[in-house]
């Protein structure tokens, strides 16, 4: 059974189409990775999965014992974040806050559980730093880290590289790749960096207002959409 | 020292004043941290403005101040809030709006009724006289029930504080805290009104919170510091006052305006 799966969606802002005729899904285990030029409706999508935009036509279906308020998120950073007071630890407990429910405190388990991503994420030595103080690459993994709290199966990444240099981006992908190789993770992620999102990823989707490609990474490099974009790159 | 604050405590009016002045500072210092941080710090001006206004009309009709401002201040909260949304309007023009818009109307209302007096004097730069029984009463209640809130759902507006889309796409219901977070600091503001005045008391609100942010590193400290810090300030500025004859909003937010300047201080030295 599918993860996601999206039937004839179409989003509009305030009567413009922004994305039309979506048709693809996620199963479990996949890494998709989500490519096109900006404007192309990459974000809109995202907020499409995360219930925070209604699609305006089409369906978009969540299955597999997957809930909607399991779907861990990486955004992307806001300006405010940057300069927030709040430990390493804080900001990583907070992803537990949708397995609290009505409960005002955090339980053993959820402490348990940022640890437990702590490690996983190497970045143990963070806990109580202060996380305006962090590098870009690390202020990426404290999030990550929260994104895997709040979620037990589905990872959204929303351009996660965003200003990070190379090495850190090598890194982070790395770590991506281990998260759904290892932890059994489903990814979905958005990125304009096509080289690196290539190497990793399992299937790719390709807007550009519209479905343009759908399929397996290496049935992606071979048509045509792909071979431009990816070549459009190189040659730059 | 010790001896002046005997003397000042003998005079029920004083007692009031502090105990209702600490609660408020207080609600004022927690509410303040998200309020800074979610860039908001101008609401409470824009909420003070409309709490003057609601006083205005209510003295003009005759009802209790109280009860007129407070649910006309949540609504304008609530308003803001959804202004910041969907946002034709942006923030920052709507509070300002808000704030011009609501002093005209209360001074209109004033000037047309009963003239400018001492008690509008009163609510426009604060005075701890200015509150009899009932609102202490009040006032008690309601500041130990926003402190209550605040503890309960201390997570979640850290959460919401913090990223609000996250929140959103996890299932946390963002919308509603963010509500709650406007509920109540329109509930602090009407407070802390008469104490502070509709000029000053925005400052109660963002002057902890700014000075406790210069010093610690997790959100927690910040909001147990932040409430420290206003308590200090509030008693250190009433204290000011009650030796000088000084208006009390002002001795409070000059008290605070000293800390924050040398937690500045320590911070740069701090750095080097």
């Amino acid at each position: 059974m599918n993860l996601i799966e999206c039937q004839d969606v179409t989003f509009t802002y305030e009567g413009n189409i922004a994305l039309s005729d979506l048709n693809f899904c996620v199963k479990r285990g996949d890494y998709l990775c989500v490519v096109g030029e900006n404007g192309a409706g990459k974000s809109t999508l995202i907020k499409g999965i995360l219930r925070l935009k209604n699609p305006s036509k089409g369906n978009i279906l969540i299955g597999d014992g997957l809930k909607a308020n399991q779907i861990g998120y990486l955004p992307q950073q806001t300006i405010a974040q940057r300069d927030f007071p709040a430990s390493v630890y804080e900001v990583i407990l907070s992803g537990r806050l949708n397995s609290l429910g009505i409960l005002p405190f955090y339980k053993r388990a959820d402490k348990e559980d940022v640890m437990k991503q702590l490690m996983l994420l190497g970045i143990e030595n963070l806990k109580n730093r202060c996380y305006r103080e962090l590098s870009g690459g690390q202020q990426q993994r404290v999030l990550l880290a929260r994104a895997l709290c709040a979620s037990k199966e589905l990872l959204v990444l929303d351009e996660p590289v965003t200003g990070l240099d190379p090495i850190m981006t090598g890194e982070l992908y790395r770590l991506i790749a281990k998260i759904n190789e290892e932890e059994k993770r489903t990814i979905i992620m958005v990125s304009h960096d096509i080289q690196g999102a290539i190497m990793y990823a399992s299937h790719i989707l390709h807007l550009g207002k519209t479905q343009l490609f759908f399929g397996k990474k290496e049935d992606y490099i071979n048509s045509e959409v792909g071979m431009h974009f990816i070549g459009g790159r190189e040659n730059d | 020292m010790i001896n002046t604050f005997q003397q000042m405590l003998s005079y029920p009016f004083l007692v009031n004043a502090l105990v209702v002045g600490i609660l408020v500072s207080l609600c004022a210092s927690l509410l303040g941290v998200s309020m800074v941080l979610k860039r908001y710090s101008m609401i409470g001006d824009g909420l003070s403005h409309v709490g003057f206004a609601a006083l205005a009309i209510a003295y003009a009709m005759n009802v209790a101040p109280l009860t007129v401002s407070i649910p006309v201040c949540v609504i304008a909260a609530f308003l803001l809030l959804r202004m910041n949304e969907n946002s034709k309007l942006k923030g920052d023009a709507a509070t300002a709006l808000l704030c011009s818009g609501a002093l005209a109307i209360g001074v209109m209302t004033i000037s047309l009724t009963s003239g400018m007096n001492t008690d509008v004097c009163n609510y426009m730069f604060g005075s701890i006289l200015s509150m009899n029984k009932a609102d202490v009463k009040l006032s008690i209640i309601l500041s130990i029930f926003v402190l209550i809130l605040y503890v309960i759902f201390y997570n979640k507006i850290f959460a919401v504080t913090f990223d609000e889309t996250f929140a959103k796409a996890t299932g946390t219901r963002s919308n509603l805290y963010n509500m709650l977070i406007a509920f109540l600091t329109a509930i602090t503001v009407v407070l802390g009104m008469r104490m502070m005045g509709t000029l000053l008391i925005s400052s109660l609100i963002i002057f902890p919170a700014l000075s406790s942010m210069r010093l610690c590193k997790h959100f927690r400290s910040v909001i147990i510091c932040s409430a420290m810090f206003s308590v200090v300030g509030f008693v250190a500025g009433i204290y000011f006052s009650y030796m000088h004859s000084t208006p009390t909003g002002a001795s409070i937010v000059i008290a605070d305006l000293i800390m924050f300047i040398l937690f500045n201080v320590i911070e740069k030295i701090k750095a080097r």
